[in-house]
């Protein structure tokens, strides 16, 4: 069968859930994939970085990073985008450029009881410029804090959005989908104005 | 006859790791291609029938991303690309570059037909 590569072509794009470990990464991309969400690896090889001495070799060492990763079609505008969520090692995956290049935004989850766990995405994204909202994956054991007191803790710019959400669940997930487009597109038009 | 102690697989073997076997220890890919590229099935016969040559014609009747390649076949996202790169040096394959790039970061028109997609879902 031969494919018409301009008819066939979707516009693929990727937005990164990332934050730290246990935060909810995995079950936000579930909640929010069309398909089961599927598992893979990347082999990184960290030159001389000096933290781990994960194999006898002197100069370098190569590490695994598994990341799972979702896929949501848009038919009407032939769009796929790609969620994905980023590895639990970051000091690794951080240096995966292909990870995070061309990505449309990020959405950095966040645990209010292990908040200092956000500051290494978010130091990330705001260096690569990669804009980013930060939603609060509400624990039923945890302390409801205001976004504003998380804002502060985070240390936000004020146009960053803060929500609440529930990982789990669908709607809640696909709203905080929806608030990252709408925030990446008023920050487009302020560009373009 | 060899002994029961005797190594004949030492450190200088290196690390017995099957993608690295798949392929034939290489670790770079001839043809650039990233996580959202997708792979089809160009229709000619690949010369070979290596197991995973055979799997990624399967699943690449229709495009596939890189990244769900990988997935499906349960190997790193670099073997699988090298794998790939030598089903498009025999033409079984080809590749598409992904339209996404970073430009998109500030396409509104993008933007809005995104936004009112996930509106409809």
């Amino acid at each position: 069968m031969v494919y018409n590569e301009s008819e066939m072509l979707a516009i693929q794009v990727k937005i990164l859930i990332a934050g730290g470990f246990g935060v909810g990464k995995t079950t936000f991309v579930g909640s929010t994939s069309e398909i089961e969400p599927l598992n893979t690896e990347e082999l990184i090889t960290a030159a001389s970085m000096g933290i781990d001495n994960l194999s006898r070799t002197v100069d370098k060492s190569t590490t695994t990073v598994a990341f799972d990763f979702g896929r949501l079609t848009i038919p009407q505008h032939n769009i796929v985008l790609y969620l994905f969520g980023t590895p639990g090692q970051e000091r690794f995956w951080f240096m995966w450029d292909e990870l995070s290049a061309g990505a449309l935004g990020a959405i950095v989850l966040a645990d209010t009881r292990r908040l200092q766990e956000s500051f290494a995405a978010i130091d990330f994204f705001e260096n690569r410029g990669i804009r980013f909202l930060v939603a609060v994956n509400v624990f039923d054991d945890a302390f409801p804090y205001e976004p504003d007191e998380v804002r502060a803790a985070l240390e936000l710019d004020s146009q960053v959005p803060i929500v609440l959400c529930d990982a789990r669940d669908r709607r809640s997930a696909m709203s905080v989908l929806r608030t990252l487009i709408q925030y990446l597109l008023a920050a487009a038009s302020a560009y373009s104005a | 006859m060899a002994g029961d102690d005797e190594v004949w697989l030492d450190d200088e073997a290196g690390p017995l790791i099957r993608p690295y076997t798949v392929n034939s220890g290489r670790t770079r890919p001839t043809v650039e291609m990233d996580l959202l590229s997708l792979v089809v099935t160009t229709g000619k016969p690949s010369p070979d029938v290596d197991p995973e040559h055979v799997k990624v014609i399967g699943l690449c009747q229709t495009p596939l991303s890189v990244v769900e390649v990988a997935a499906h076949l349960r190997l790193p996202v670099m073997v699988t690309k090298v794998l790939l790169s030598d089903l498009v040096d025999c033409g079984a394959i080809v590749i598409w570059a992904s339209s996404t790039s970073s430009s998109h970061v500030t396409d509104r028109v993008l933007l809005e037909k995104l936004l009112d997609g996930l509106q409809r879902i």
